[in-house]
């Protein structure tokens, strides 16, 4: 199930929806039962599927699919930082893993690599993680404590430099070191402070964003670490 | 309110007596520079970009009977100990503790500057607030409520805009009056919690009488926040205080679910939000001419166009503007032909004649030529433009282990390398510091100009000149790509305020055009003069030849140039345009294409503008880096231009 979802994440990323002959494709599975298995996530709620039109995923459907590619990304991490294996192999291995990951284990994992931003092979981001806190600095706090007591995000956070020009977000969490986190705030960048994104430039370059009536530019590698929640 | 300054007397007789410090501090590019000036006459850098001042400036003034002295600090968002500003601006405000400070702030972002006046108010600093640039504000649709602000934080305000002098009397006014008499501060509250834990925090620290420097009240926030620096120094005196404070901020933490650094910056903008939203009414305003140059600049299409504009423009106009005074170069270098060479006759008139050569090729070949270049600068750096230059070539210049910023002094670097070097301590690590001055050594800086123009813009048409700028910028990518694989390190990333733009003020352009060009003839003269007297007399003594024969098989083996140049460039080291006014000097022509043929001109310009910083730019490398990295980079520099020098050589052999 979750490789459904994941794959209808990633066409549905290129190209709005999925269609049933791309996922089977990539699935390496006959249409006939994929259109099967989608029929069956539309009744739990995890996809939109219109036989025309094609799969979209929804909220509950983005949550695990980036849960996953969460997962996987963290394992592909570990593999390549920890036990060296070579970064083409890292991927085929991981995904056979992440299924079997508990949540835990994922926590665990993150803290255990110091939370990094993202995976070895193709340089994409790690989502972040669903704990209710605002920066990594926390997380390692509220181990110490014991993390039970921890809520969830209910929203799925996304990182400031994939947003587009004009659109609003409220700051929810920011990933990284004592230092990044603290020049940060002290421009403004508390937690649940609005923003808006002003610019972003091509080619992986910095983004400006509106805070508090200053208008500051904030490099890629910052930028991917700063998750901020949608308004709607 | 200028003042005759014989500052011999001890400042003993404080307050009641006459002598007051008052020091300049806020947020980065608020205007500080500019009212430092206007106060004291002084010439600091001022231009519309974050970081300009880097290290505390003094002056001083007369204000009814007060001798005051004034200083400037550098821009600062805060008091962690992040950067070396941050240090610089707390240790002066905490320890030196001057009379008064006034903490100048960008009205039109009234919330983010008062994050910073928020922590002066917890170091319990004698504060006057100025409202700078409400010029600004007025024109985004912004109306200040100025005694709002001061009950809101019980402390004067001042509304100012500096560039036109307006207010600047009332605020030494107030500030005196706060210095001298002792006015009650307000405290600030902030949030249950928070305040609770922060006072008996403070309480614990004076019952313990640990005696520090700075007031118990930040010791306890900073203390909170776990500020490395203060823990270490509250440990040394008391552990148990420590201990407290992390069981405190323990608690904090977990009843916030948020750090406790987190929570009190979160709580400081919590307060200057409501602050602002209270003292100022925002109303709506149309598109403004400003915003409209902003959405341009920074457009993924335009804006490259305009940052590359900025980044060749500066360069072509001075070449263009250097071409046109080319005939002036020559005909000053032809004023010098007559005299030259003296050979014969008494050392000393040889000497004199050597010193006269040196001040006509500074007349000559200085002033016209640094004077627009520096005209233009100024203009750009006080637009704003540098910063949107800056942001659309982050990426580029993540590729050499740099971001955007660093962009700035390389620019500066097209006039002298000396400042521009200075200028890199805007770059957050020494590590990126030192990338960024590595890559200024190759920049196409005024005495390089001089030397390609006058070697071969002169005499082998501006295409060839213009190649070798190109082949400049194009070398400092490279070269600044091996560097970066050399130096070991993490790069930071781009976190940089940017700023509205500004038409540029003419007295500040003009005024700061003038400042640069005549620390330039300050630098340039003597060692002209000095260098030119120098050459005479190697030539009367005829030393030159053994000294050439030396570095010969360098010279003539290798980079295929005559002996002679061994000497020019020697005395190169000292300023590049001696290789220029070495060459005209020794051949007794100006028409340096008898002497070399053209492929010995361009790769001698090439060598020339590669091969060593020159000396004063080696003097600032030690001051800055110390004497490994000044070395390394030297060395690093003559081994390239060696390299790329016999490359050229061979391969213009083939070409022309
Ligand atoms: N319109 C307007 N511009 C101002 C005013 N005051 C300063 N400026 C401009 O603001 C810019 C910054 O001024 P500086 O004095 O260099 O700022 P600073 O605070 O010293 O900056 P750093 O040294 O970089 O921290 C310059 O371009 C000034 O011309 C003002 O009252 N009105
Ligand atoms: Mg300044």
């Amino acid at each position: 199930m979750e490789d459904y979802l994941k794959v209808v994440h990633k066409i549905s990323r290129e190209e709005e929806v999925a269609s049933t002959t791309k996922i089977s494709k990539a699935l390496r599975v006959a249409p006939a039962s994929v259109t099967e298995m989608l029929k069956k996530l539309a009744e739990k709620d995890y996809v939109k599927y219109s036989p025309y039109h094609g799969t979209t995923l929804t909220k509950k459907g983005l949550k695990i699919a980036e849960k996953t590619a969460r997962k996987h990304r963290l394992l592909e991490r570990f593999l390549h930082d920890v036990l060296k294996i070579d970064n083409i192999k890292v991927h085929e291995q991981a995904c056979e893993m992440e299924h079997t990951l508990s949540d835990d284990a994922e926590e665990s994992l993150c803290r255990f690599l110091k939370h990094p931003d993202s995976c070895p092979d193709d340089g994409k981001i790690i989502p972040p993680c669903d704990l209710k806190i605002s920066s990594c600095a926390e997380c390692v706090q509220l181990h110490k404590r014991g993390l039970e007591e921890v809520g969830k995000h209910k929203q799925n956070l996304i990182s400031i430099n994939k947003l587009k020009d004009g659109q609003f977000g409220k700051i929810s969490f920011i990933r990284g070191g004592h230092k990044v986190l603290q020049r940060l705030l002290d421009m403004g960048l508390t937690p649940g402070t609005r923003i808006s994104v002003l610019r972003v430039a091509p080619l992986g370059g910095p983004v400006v964003l509106a805070v508090r009536s200053s208008k500051l530019a904030i490099g890629n590698g910052i930028a991917k670490k700063v998750f901020v929640e949608i308004e709607e | 309110m200028s003042c005759h300054s014989e500052s011999t007397e001890k400042p003993n007789n404080r307050k009641n007596g006459k002598k007051l410090t008052i020091a300049l501090a806020g947020n980065a590019n608020v205007g500080k520079s500019v009212i430092f000036n206007q106060l004291t006459g002084s010439n600091q850098i001022i231009g519309n970009w974050p970081g300009k001042t880097v290290d505390r400036a003094e002056g001083s003034l007369c204000f009814e009977n007060h001798e005051i002295s004034v200083i400037d600090l550098p821009g600062i968002y805060s008091f962690s100990t992040f950067s070396l500003e941050e240090v610089v601006s707390r240790e002066y405000i905490a320890k030196e503790k001057p009379d008064i400070v006034i903490n100048v702030l960008d009205a039109s972002v009234l919330e983010r500057n008062l994050f910073f006046t928020l922590q002066l108010i917890e170091m319990n600093a004698p504060l006057v607030l100025c409202l700078n640039q409400i010029d600004i504000a007025k024109k985004k649709g912004m109306i200040i409520d100025k005694q709002k602000l001061e009950k809101a934080l019980g402390v004067p305000v001042v509304l100012t805009i500096a560039t036109r002098g307006e207010g600047l009397y009332e605020l030494i006014e107030s500030a005196v009056k706060v210095a001298t008499k002792d006015t009650k501060r307000k405290k600030i509250n902030y949030h249950k919690d928070l305040e609770t834990r922060i006072e008996k925090l403070t309480q614990l620290i004076e019952t313990e009488k640990i005696d520090l420097e700075y007031p118990s009240r930040w010791i306890a926030i900073k203390l909170l926040e776990g500020d490395t620096e203060i823990i270490k120094l509250v440990k040394s005196k008391s552990a148990k205080i420590v201990d407290i404070s992390y069981i405190l901020s323990q608690e904090l933490s977990t009843i916030h679910d948020e750090p406790c650094f987190s929570i009190i910056a979160s709580e400081r903008y919590a307060y200057a939000s409501m602050i602002t939203s209270s003292a100022i009414k925002q109303n709506e305003v149309k598109n403004t001419f400003s915003e409209k140059l902003d959405w341009v600049t920074t457009h993924k299409v335009f804006g490259y166009f305009i940052a590359i504009g900025v980044i060749t423009g500066l360069l072509l106009w001075t070449f263009i503007v250097g071409d046109f005074l080319s005939g002036l170069i020559s005909e000053g270098l032809s004023f010098i032909e007559p005299l030259d060479p003296q050979i014969s006759g008494p050392i000393v008139s040889i000497i004199w004649n050597g010193i006269f050569n040196g001040f006509v090729a500074g007349v000559t070949l200085v002033i016209p030529f640094v004077i627009p270049f520096y005209f233009l600068l100024a203009m750009i750096e006080d637009s704003g433009i540098l910063t949107r230059v800056a942001f659309m070539m982050d990426s580029i210049m993540h590729k050499i282990g740099l971001h955007g910023k660093a962009l700035i002094p390389l620019i500066l670097g097209y006039g002298c390398s000396v400042p521009a070097i200075h200028a890199c301590k805007i770059m957050e690590s020494r590590r990126e510091r030192l990338l960024a001055a590595f890559a200024i050594t190759f920049a196409p800086c005024a005495a390089r100009t001089l030397v390609i123009l006058g070697l071969v813009g002169v005499f082998l048409g501006p295409i060839w000149a213009l190649t070798l700028y190109a082949v400049d910028l194009i070398l400092i990518f490279l070269l600044g790509k091996i560097a970066m694989k050399v130096v070991p390190g993490k790069s930071t990333g781009l976190i940089m305020e940017m700023h509205s733009f500004k038409v540029p003020s003419l007295s500040v352009v003009s005024k700061q055009t003038w400042t640069r060009t005549k620390s330039i003839i300050f630098m340039v003269f003597p060692i002209y003069i000095i260098g030119s007297a120098i050459v005479q007399a190697l030539y009367a003594l005829d030393l030159l030849t053994p000294i050439s024969n030396v570095m010969s098989p360098l010279t003539v083996t290798w980079l295929g140039l005559p002996a002679i140049t061994g000497i020019l460039l020697i005395l190169g080291v000292v300023r590049k345009e001696f290789i220029l006014l070495g060459a005209v000097a020794i051949f007794g022509t100006t028409n340096l294409l008898g002497p070399f043929n053209p492929v010995q001109l361009i790769t001698l310009a090439l060598v020339a503008m590669l091969y060593i910083p020159c000396l004063s730019t080696i003097i600032i490398l030690i001051k800055e880096f110390g004497w490994k990295a000044a070395t390394t980079i030297s060395i690093a520099n003559i081994i390239s231009a060696i390299i790329i020098g016999g490359l050229a050589y061979r391969l213009l052999e083939i070409i022309l």
